[in-house]
């Protein structure tokens, strides 16, 4: 059951990533150039995602998923260094690419050689990453 | 094209259907980074399966969609492969040390008013946005 939920939510996070647009790097970069030719695509796309989920999350108190266990935890509210650092880090590379994860993976199979050599660096940087949030913390304690 | 936002609308609509299915399904969080993540460090791969189903389901619709538009899909991306690797290492990089992208803190965090995921999302849009100006508005690269 679960395998079969997470397909079908997987499915339709790839559909909406494919009919908004949001695979096209062109549409995202669009987005972030304020000073050039300004697309606004991406704020229709992140409004009409925050609608279904934000009612969802107003199903959770007191319930259990449909599957059993527990919803996850109310996340700490602490903003720390590598929330900031994580996040400005990310900013950079979507910024240059015009590529998140997601629509990285939703575009694998049309993205042609660019979209396997980003999945690739993605995937090194990812596996690199706890070492280097562990460098990260320790600098911040030797400061 | 003028009817873009509308076609944005109903896909971030339909993106945020897919979260709220994994929330109320599956108890888990929608956060793209996260699920692939989770299974490239190990720190996932007690559930490795639900992970492997929801990225299949994502890499499989946008092939079963296609046929039905008539113009070429692509996601024009630059060939210039130097910042391709670089995008991809930062991308790879930042998501798993602030533990979230653009559909984690940005569509589930902010949905449920996390500081955490407005803070994240103020950081990497700003840094989206000046990555834009230094190198497509005075560097020329991108």
């Amino acid at each position: 059951m679960r395998i079969l939920i997470a397909l079908l939510a997987g499915g339709l996070f790839g559909s909406g990533l494919f009919i908004s647009g949001m695979t096209d790097t062109t549409k995202v970069q669009g987005w972030l150039d304020v000073f050039g030719n300004w697309d606004p695509t991406l704020a229709f796309v992140m409004g009409g995602a925050l609608i279904p989920m934000a009612i969802a999350w107003r199903f959770v108190p007191g319930r259990a998923p449909l599957v059993g266990g527990a919803f996850p935890q109310p996340p700490a509210p602490e903003v720390d260094r590598r929330l900031v650092v994580g996040s400005v880090l990310f900013g950079v590379g979507w910024g240059l690419a015009g590529l998140c994860p997601g629509p990285a993976i939703a575009s694998l199979s049309y993205g042609g050689t660019s979209g396997l050599v980003f999945m690739a660096a993605m995937l090194v940087g990812m596996g690199a990453a706890p070492a280097i949030a562990t460098r990260l913390d320790r600098l911040a304690t030797a400061s | 094209m003028e009817q873009d936002w509308i076609w944005g609308l109903v896909g971030g609509l339909v993106i945020g259907l897919g979260g709220a299915v994994y929330l109320l399904g599956n108890g888990r969080i929608m956060g793209a980074s996260g699920i692939i993540g989770g299974l490239v460090d190990g720190s996932g791969w007690s559930t490795w399966a639900e992970r492997l189903a929801f990225l299949a389901g994502v890499l499989i619709m946008p092939i079963v969609l296609t046929p039905l538009y008539s113009v070429e899909i692509t996601t024009h991306a630059t060939s210039n492969l130097a910042v391709i690797v670089a995008a991809g290492l930062c991308v790879g990089i930042g998501t798993r040390i602030a533990n979230g992208c653009t559909s984690g803190h940005g569509v589930c965090g902010i949905s449920r008013l996390s500081l955490r995921g407005i803070v994240a999302t103020v950081f990497y849009i700003l840094a989206g946005g000046l990555t834009i100006v230094l190198f497509r508005h005075l560097l020329g690269v991108i």
